[in-house]
C-alpha cells in the first residue's frame, strides 16, 4: 500500500456538474429513447420525421452530457441539483435533509476508520472543507469554502466513537446550518475491503442565509458524498486521487 | 511541446502545447520515441465516441524515455525506456488485484461520467475521451503517466521500439481476444476484421492452440496479411450479406460453424446491403451509436455452445442483436478492455524469445508533424495503410 501524500490534487468534478441540468435517471432514458424517437422520426419521412430524427440524436447527446440545451435554454432544471434547492427552498425552517452513500474500500476497517478519526485528514477528500481544527478529545471546528471566497464556520462535537466501526458527530449550538453524521465502517463479505457508508442531516434556516448555506450543503448532497467518499476511496486504496487538472491541452 | 490535438470530425492537427508535469506522487513523464495510430482513434477521429473535447490531446499507444519520477514512483529511474500500457489502472483495488486492470476503480478523474452511461466506470485511459478520463495522450513528445509505479514495463537492451511498440495495446488486445475464446485442440476460430487487432488475433489463437483461424475483411492488402499469418482469408463482400457470411463459415467447417468468434472490428463496422444502409442511418441520426454488423455475424455463425469474443469496441447502444441466437445456442460472450497489465511480462517474453516479431504490421513510418495525414491515409485504407508508427 502506498503511503498517504500530503498534499492531494482535487479533482476537477465540479466545473462540470454546474453544466448538468438532466438529473441521472432521466439521462440514462434520454441515452435509450433517443435512439427510438429517432427511428420514429425516419420512419415517417421528411418534415416533421427529420425533426424527430434530430430531437432522437439531441436525446443521446444530453443523455451522456447531462446537458440539455433546451431546458438550459427554457430554464428548467430537473438534475439533482435542481431538485435540491428546490426542496431546500420549500422547506420549513428547522427541517433537517438527509443523505447516505456508501462504497467498498480494499482496506480493514481499522485502517479507514484511524484516517477518518484524524479529523483533520477529512478536508483531504472532502472538496468543500478548507480545514478541521481538532479542540480537544470531543470538540472540532470546521471551515468550509462558501460561495464568493467567504469562509463558513461551526463547532462540532463527536458523540458517539466505536473504534474501526463508527464515528458519529453533529454541530454545536450556534453553527449557520445545524448538521450531524455518522460513518460507519463494516468488514464486506470474502474479504472484499470495508464498506464504508456515510449519512448526513443537515437544517438549513430559513432566509437569505439558509439559500447561501444551501448553495454550499445543498448542491447536490448526493453527488457531493459520492465525490467525496471516491476521493476517500482512492486516497486509501491507491495513495492519490486521480487527476487531469493542469496537465496540457490545446485549448486556448 | 508539439502534440496532436483533435479539433472536430476529421480534423486533428499538430499544435503547439504546453509540457505536461508530475500532478500526483506517483506520476512519471516520458519523452516519447515512438507512438501509433490505434483503430480505436478513428473512432475519434470519426468522432463516435461522446464526450470528446475540442483541444484534447490523443493517442494511447506510446513508448519512451523516463525523465521524471513523481516521490512515490521507486521502480524506474530517469533514462529508464519503457513501454506504456493505454490503461491508467491503480494496481491496489479489487479488480487490479483481482488481475482485471481495465476495470480499476481508481484510474477515471470522471467516473461519475461513465457511471451515467455504463453504470460503473472503466480504468483511466490516455487520448481517449472525458468518459475514460480525459487523459492527455501520448500521439506527442511528451506524456505524463499515472500510476507510473505498476503501469510502465521496461525494455531490455536489444529490442528495438518496433518489435515492443504494440505492447501497449493492440498485441496484448488481440492475445486476450484469442485467450477469450478458450481454444480446445482442433477449433476454428473466425476473426472479423484484419486491422491490427484481428491480425494480432490471428497469431495469438495460433500461438494458443488453434487449428484453423478464418479471417474476414475487404481489403486485399489486410487479407494477404492474414493468409501470411497462417489464416484462410475471406473477403465478405464477395460473400454476401449476412446470411452468406453465416452459410459459408458453415460450410468451411464441416457444418458446424467456428468454435469461437472474434469481433476485432468494432462500432464502425461496414455493412452490405439493406443491413449496412441500416445501420449506419441509425447511427448517423444517433438512434444507436453502434453499427454491430459484425457482432450479429460473430453471434448468428457461431457454433452452439461457442464463444463470441469481442475486442473490437463498442460505447453505447446497439439495434437488432441476435438475443436469440445467444440465449438458445447457449453462447458465452467475452469482451472488455484489455487488461494490459496481465499480459505485458508474458508477451514480452514471446517478443524476447523470438516467438513473434509484432513489426509485422508497421506500413508506415512518419514524423508526428505528419500525423494527420497519417489518420486520413488510416481511415480511408489509402496506400494500403495498415499501422501508422509516429515519430516526434
Ligand atoms: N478492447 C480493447 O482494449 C481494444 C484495444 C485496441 C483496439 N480495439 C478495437 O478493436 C477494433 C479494431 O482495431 P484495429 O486497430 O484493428 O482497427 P482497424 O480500423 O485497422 O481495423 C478494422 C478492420 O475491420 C474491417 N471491417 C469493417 N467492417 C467489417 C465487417 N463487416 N466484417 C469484417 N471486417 C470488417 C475493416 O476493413 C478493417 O480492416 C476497433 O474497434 C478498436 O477500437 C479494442
Ligand atoms: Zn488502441
Ligand atoms: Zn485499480
Amino acid at each position: 500500500m502506498q503511503s498517504i501524500p500530503s498534499e492531494v490534487h482535487p479533482v476537477g468534478a465540479r466545473d462540470r456538474k454546474q453544466d448538468m441540468n438532466v438529473g441521472d435517471a432521466e439521462r440514462f432514458v434520454s441515452v435509450l429513447a433517443g435512439a427510438a424517437v429517432a427511428l420514429a422520426g425516419l420512419r415517417r419521412g421528411k418534415g416533421a420525421g427529420l425533426a424527430a430524427a434530430a430531437a432522437g440524436a439531441a436525446l443521446v447527446h444530453r443523455g451522456v452530457t447531462g446537458h440539455c440545451n433546451v431546458y438550459g435554454a427554457a430554464g428548467i432544471d430537473t438534475s439533482d441539483k435542481g431538485r435540491i434547492e428546490q426542496a431546500v427552498a420549500m422547506l420549513p425552517a428547522n427541517r433537517a435533509l438527509h443523505v447516505e452513500r456508501v462504497f467498498t474500500v480494499r482496506r480493514s476497517p481499522e485502517d479507514l476508520y484511524g484516517f477518518w478519526r484524524k479529523l483533520e485528514n477529512l478536508p483531504r477528500f472532502m472538496q468543500h472543507l478548507e480545514r478541521v481544527e481538532v479542540l480537544d478529545e470531543r470538540r472540532s471546528r470546521w471551515v468550509a469554502r462558501g460561495p464568493a471566497g467567504t469562509d463558513i464556520e461551526w463547532d462540532a462535537e463527536i458523540l458517539e466513537d466505536a473504534p474501526n466501526q463508527r464515528i458519529t458527530w453533529r454541530s454545536l449550538e450556534g453553527a449557520d446550518v445545524a448538521n450531524d453524521g455518522t460513518v460507519r465502517f463494516e468488514p464486506a463479505a470474502g474479504g472484499r475491503g470495508t464498506e464504508v457508508r456515510v449519512s448526513l442531516s443537515y437544517s438549513p434556516p430559513a432566509g437569505k442565509l439558509g439559500a447561501t448555506v444551501a448553495r454550499l450543503f445543498g448542491e447536490n448532497p448526493e453527488q457531493q458524498i459520492r465525490d467525496d467518499l471516491r476521493r476517500f476511496k482512492s486516497l486509501m486504496e491507491a495513495g492519490e486521487i486521480p487527476t487531469t487538472e493542469g496537465q496540457p491541452s490545446g485549448r486556448k | 511541446m508539439r502534440a496532436l490535438v483533435w479539433h472536430g470530425t476529421h480534423d486533428v492537427r499538430v499544435d503547439n502545447v504546453p509540457d505536461p508535469e508530475i500532478l500526483n506522487p506517483r506520476d512519471a513523464i516520458l519523452r516519447i520515441t515512438s507512438t501509433a495510430i490505434c483503430g480505436s482513434d478513428l473512432h475519434l477521429y470519426d468522432n463516435y465516441i461522446p464526450t470528446l473535447q475540442k483541444g484534447d490531446i490523443l493517442g494511447h499507444e506510446f513508448m519512451g524515455e523516463v525523465v521524471e519520477t513523481g516521490p512515490e514512483v521507486k521502480n524506474l529511474r530517469v533514462g529508464d525506456r519503457v513501454a506504456v500500457p493505454f490503461t491508467i489502472s491503480c494496481g491496489s483495488c479489487f479488480f487490479c488485484t483481482s488481475d482485471l486492470w481495465s476495470l480499476c476503480d481508481n484510474g477515471n478523474p470522471n467516473a461519475e461520467m461513465a457511471e451515467a452511461m455504463w453504470g460503473f466506470s472503466s480504468a483511466g485511459m490516455f487520448g481517449y475521451s472525458h468518459l475514460t478520463g480525459g487523459y492527455a495522450g501520448g500521439q506527442a513528445e511528451y506524456v505524463r503517466v499515472p500510476y507510473a509505479d505498476v503501469g510502465p514495463i521496461k525494455i531490455p537492451e536489444g529490442l528495438s521500439d518496433d518489435q515492443v511498440l504494440f505492447l501497449t495495446d493492440v498485441f496484448p488486445t488481440g492475445f486476450m481476444a484469442a485467450e477469450n475464446c478458450s481454444i480446445q485442440p482442433g477449433d476454428t476460430i473466425a476473426v472479423w476484421g484484419c486491422g491490427p487487432v484481428g491480425q494480432f488475433a490471428i497469431r495469438s489463437a495460433f500461438m494458443l492452440g488453434a487449428h484453423r483461424v478464418i479471417a474476414l475483411d475487404r481489403f486485399p492488402e489486410r487479407l494477404r496479411m492474414a493468409r501470411e499469418g497462417g489464416a484462410e482469408a475471406l473477403d465478405y463482400t464477395e460473400v454476401g450479406n449476412t446470411l452468406d457470411v453465416v452459410e459459408r463459415l458453415r460450410d468451411m467447417t464441416g457444418g458446424r460453424g467456428p468454435d469461437a468468434c472474434i469481433d476485432a472490428v468494432g462500432m464502425e463496422a461496414h455493412g452490405v446491403g439493406l443491413e449496412g444502409w441500416y445501420d449506419k442511418v441509425k447511427q448517423v441520426t444517433q438512434m444507436q451509436t453502434e453499427r454491430p454488423i459484425a457482432l450479429r455475424q460473430a453471434i448468428q455463425a457461431c457454433r452452439k455452445g461457442g464463444v463470441v469474443s469481442i475486442p473490437g469496441v463498442y460505447g453505447g447502444v446497439a439495434d437488432k442483436i441476435p438475443l436469440g441466437a445467444m440465449m438458445n445456442k447457449g453462447l458465452t460472450l467475452r469482451m472488455g478492455q484489455t487488461h494490459m497489465q496481465r499480459y505485458l511480462q508474458p508477451l514480452l517474453g514471446h517478443v524476447e524469445e523470438g516467438r513473434i516479431d509484432p513489426s509485422f504490421v508497421i506500413t508506415h513510418r512518419m514524423r508526428l508533424d505528419d500525423a494527420p495525414e497519417g489518420y486520413r491515409i488510416f481511415r480511408d485504407k489509402q496506400d494500403e495503410c495498415i499501422k501508422v508508427v509516429l515519430k516526434p
